[in-house]
């Protein structure tokens, strides 16, 4: 397995084709998210010129424990609690009855006003961006944020909506059919980004 | 016109006769009976394989003509009758207006008798307009052709008009038919009261509105010195009450219906109105109790209580849709599903309680394949299994809850005086 | 972290809840407590419903029923509509297939209905395509009711399972008793019923609860207690000799409380109240009564009825 550097580039054509071969290949492993995840909260707080007003707000349910991640980086870097947030967008869904397995719908758990908020909203995989859509929508139905900025950890291309993040991770260009999974402890048990075929 | 039935295996409770044979049929009666006969002009009925019986008779069916044709009419519920191998039936007179007097019963006899197909054996109401209150013209039923007396339907709620009725009924030579419910107890009741009346919040009927009334009608007839029926037994208590009677000596009889050895209280589970039966769909102790006694004897009779709807009534609230189902072309079939196949009678024992002892029941000369005797007989094939559809339907009405079920055993011939009406289960028209 | 379990909902018809399993149960209390939270946000509305049409066809007086499944449409952004008429009208004229039948044609997705004649919501899941949810059937069931009950008493007592739950009041007549003691039974509750011997059903007992006669009996060790609401009717049917009689033997006021029952028994009642007949005013607004939580609890529920419904096709 190579070892992949921190930061945002593309892989190569030739690695793509080298993952092909395998039915899974790893693109990040426990550190390597930790390194991602390090660099995003100082973007943030770089771009946002400290953690005054920032809120955190994760999708559920990797988004959500990366949120708690970046939250947390975030006070260790500005020494500053920032408050944190979790939302369920299932009911807010374009594609609900086409579900074949009903989800259960989980609780939202935004427990502070949100409006006048800088939220970073944080999801593990940016895709076609209707999730972050979905989010969009429901955020707007608890406030009236200040802004909304988008940090995901896997860019994999193939959007369907006018969606850009301001924190990537990593960009990994893939066909439609292949998935791309993040395993968190907290989910999982295990913490790594893979790629199936 | 000459018919043989050959090779059929014909049962003849009257006769304790269970042989294979063959019958000559001449005119309007059986001519002979011997192990084979040979004519060479002779209609032929091959009955190698069935069972050859006489007639059935059904002492409790509604016809509905006069004044609802919409659910039957005399014709069809005749054809439907000669469906399910009846060569005679006994229609109940509440129709509109009620059949409580000559002119009535003389209406009857004169359409059946155009039509052609089944006999009717005229039953007149107790009482005047099936009011309650004042008894009909016995007497003059008697010689229109009635042969009982019934309001069924309801019960004659005053026991002291019942009691003289009765007593001029026996002097007029007429069977009582009762039907056995107290308005009061069932209270607006619409199924069976017990566990799953509870369950299914439907309003109920206890059991001892039948049985109540069974023990007063029985005293009655006791002390009236009158023939009593009892209809559509549906209770232990009931059976137990006629049970006691018979031991005592009384002259009673009783019959009990296809549905109420077939379902139970249970079954409405769905909200089927096409259950929604008066007496109700009894519990499973109640059924059990019924078939021990259609197998004991004191049942005497197997009745379809066959009373048409329309789609449009049953199509309703279960509060709503009108009590009764369709029996003629079911009876057989399920009499030896829940009767024969689970070893309560045997064959003898369904043709007793479907020809041989109604034709006693309501004083008819019938029921009886002997020489000389007339021709109603009816040939079933019992082993063929069908299903019983929609489309097989020859009532008008179609309101049966045993619709798409397997059934065993057939009618494929019915022959009424001497005619044929029936064959390969179709009906056939015109002498 | 909460785990996301997938459930399998089927049901495209809410008729009882005889017909749910346990688990189908549980799922609609879990979905339950979600929308109890989108009830308390600034805006308390999803949008999982746009689009969807829900009919109230209401054949019989009912306020709250209606109006908390309307709210709960309404939360989830479908659209609804009213038909009211009485359950007698049934009877001549239209015929309540027709009713349907008519309603169906204005391309409707939910029938929710609420009848006097037990057994009307499964005649009519016969007759339409829509999918029909029962708001009460005559004597028969009263679902969306049980499930905000039990609902209720999970979420101030924490589970239901061996529970010790009394319905005090007019068992034989209520489809609210029945749809209770089927739910508490199957979540594992110990269910007894209490009232006079004319409003008891036959073999209630074989519904797997204790029934008693005795006040004191019912209250005893309960900690949850359902007070039904008793009908002026009954009087008149010759059920009860009095209201004053029912009131002075089955009445629950604090005298009767503080003499048989735990001090902290959950009070509840489905509403509408006769205060001073089956309840007195203090219970009735004590601190272990829940009946408002109860109403409050019915739109969530209701939305987790709607919702689970809707996605059935």
């Amino acid at each position: 397995m190579p070892e992949w550097h921190t930061g945002s580039f593309f892989i190569s054509q030739g690695k793509v084709n080298e993952m092909e071969k395998n039915a899974r290949a790893r693109i990040l492993d426990k550190e390597g998210i930790e390194r991602t995840l390090q660099r995003i909260s100082h973007e943030i707080v770089e771009k946002n010129q400290g953690a005054t007003n920032l809120a955190v707000i994760g999708i559920k349910t990797r988004g959500a424990v990366l949120a708690e991640k970046i939250a947390a980086n975030i006070k260790a870097i500005e020494k500053k609690e920032v408050p944190l947030g979790a939302i369920d967008i299932t009911l807010y869904r374009d594609d609900l009855t086409e579900i074949a397995k009903q989800p259960l719908v989980h609780a939202t758990e935004i427990n502070f006003d949100i409006t006048g908020k800088r939220i970073i909203l944080v999801d593990d995989v940016l895709y076609t961006g209707r999730t972050v859509r979905c989010a969009l929508d429901e955020l707007i139905d608890f406030g009236r944020p200040a802004c909304i900025q988008l940090a995901v950890l896997i860019d994999r291309g193939h959007r369907e909506l006018p969606i850009r993040p301001d924190y990537v991770g990593k960009n990994i260009p893939t066909a439609k059919e292949e998935q791309v999974e993040v395993r968190l402890e907290g989910t999982d048990g295990e913490e790594e980004v893979v790629i199936l075929q | 016109m000459q018919i043989i039935i050959k090779n059929g295996r014909i049962i003849n409770p009257a006769t304790k006769h269970d042989k294979v044979a063959d019958i000559l049929i001449c005119e309007q009666n059986i001519v002979k009976i011997s192990g084979e006969i040979k004519s060479k002009e002779a209609h032929i009925i091959d009955a190698s394989g069935k069972i050859v019986s006489p007639g059935f008779i059904d002492l409790h069916a509604h016809l509905r003509e006069p004044g609802r044709e919409d659910k039957e009419t005399i014709e069809t519920g005749l054809i439907s009758a000669v469906t399910g191998g009846f060569t005679s039936v006994c229609p109940m007179p509440n129709t509109q207006p009620a059949c409580d007097n000559q002119a009535q019963v003389k209406f009857l006899l004169d359409k059946s008798a155009a039509i052609g197909l089944a006999r009717i054996l005229p039953v007149g109401a107790i009482t005047k307009g099936r009011q309650g209150k004042e008894m009909t013209e016995m007497c003059e039923l008697k010689e229109a052709g009635c042969l009982g007396v019934s309001d069924d339907g309801d019960s004659v709620e005053d026991p002291g008009v019942l009691k003289r009725a009765m007593e001029y009924a026996s002097m007029a030579g007429l069977v009582v038919m009762v039907h056995c419910e107290d308005k009061k107890l069932a209270s607006g009741g619409v199924m069976n009261e017990g566990y799953w009346s509870t369950i299914l919040g439907l309003r109920p009927i206890p059991q001892e509105a039948e049985s109540i009334i069974v023990e007063r009608d029985i005293q009655l007839a006791r002390r009236a010195g009158a023939r009593l029926h009892i209809q559509h037994v549906s209770t232990r208590k009931s059976i137990e009450a006629i049970r006691e009677a018979k031991r005592r000596g009384d002259r009673i009889t009783a019959e009990a219906t296809p549905h109420h050895f077939t379902l139970t209280d249970e079954d409405l589970k769905g909200y089927d109105t096409n259950m929604k039966v008066n007496p109700p769909l009894r519990s499973q102790d109640d059924v059990q109790a019924v078939k021990e006694a259609i197998a004991d004897g004191t049942i005497d009779a197997i009745a379809t209580d066959h009373a048409p709807h329309c789609e449009s009534e049953k199509e309703k609230e279960f509060d709503f849709a009108p009590f009764g189902m369709i029996g003629f072309e079911t009876a057989l079939s399920l009499s030896v599903t829940e009767l024969l196949e689970k070893g309560m009678i045997d064959w003898k024992g369904i043709i007793e309680k479907m020809s041989y002892n109604p034709a006693r029941v309501i004083g008819y000369r019938g029921g009886n394949i002997a020489e000389g005797e007339p021709a109603d007989i009816t040939v079933i094939d019992p082993e063929k299994e069908w299903e019983y559809t929609r489309e097989k339907i020859r009532s008008k009405s179609s309101n049966s809850p045993f619709i798409g079920r397997r059934m065993k055993a057939a009618v494929t011939d019915v022959i009424v005086g001497g005619q044929m009406v029936l064959t390969a289960g179709k009906i056939v028209r015109g002498r | 972290m909460e785990t996301r379990t997938a459930i399998k909902w089927t049901k495209k018809n809410l008729l009882g809840i005889e017909d749910l399993e346990a688990a189908e149960i549980s799922a609609i209390l879990e979905q339950a407590h979600s929308f109890k939270s989108v009830l308390e946000r600034t805006i308390p509305k999803v949008p999982p419903l746009r689009g969807k049409t829900i009919v109230m066809l209401f054949c019989e007086p009912s306020t709250r029923t209606r109006a908390s499944f309307e709210l709960a449409a309404k939360r989830l952004s479908a659209d609804t509509m009213n038909f009211a008429t009485s359950t007698s009208s049934f009877l001549k004229g239209e015929t309540l297939k027709d009713t349907a039948r008519n309603i169906e044609a204005m391309k409707v997705d939910m029938i929710v209905i609420r009848h006097g004649c037990s057994g009307a919501p499964h005649f009519l899941s016969n007759c339409v395509n829509a999918s029909v949810i029962n708001a009460g059937d005559g004597m028969h069931e009263h679902p969306t009711q049980a499930l905000l009950d039990v609902y209720t008493i999970k979420e101030k007592l924490g589970r239901i399972k061996e529970l010790k739950v009394s319905i005090i009041g007019d068992i034989a007549h209520s489809r609210v008793a029945r749809s209770n003691i089927l739910a508490l039974k199957k979540l594992g509750a110990e269910v007894t019923i209490c009232g006079p011997k004319t409003l008891i059903p036959k073999d209630a007992e074989k519904m797997g609860v204790k029934v008693t006669y005795e006040i004191s009996e019912a209250l005893k060790d309960a900690d949850a207690i359902n007070i039904l609401r008793i009908q002026r009717e009954r009087q008149n049917e010759a059920l009860l000799p009095s209201l004053r009689e029912y009131a002075s033997r089955f009445g629950i006021t604090t005298e009767i409380l503080r003499k048989y029952a735990r001090k902290e028994v959950l009070i509840m009642h489905p509403g509408p109240i006769n205060r001073g007949i089956e309840i007195s005013q203090d219970v009735a607004d004590s601190e272990f009564s829940v009946i408002l939580d109860q109403v409050t609890n019915g739109v969530a529920v209701r939305m987790a009825t709607l919702f689970l419904i809707s996605m059935v096709k």
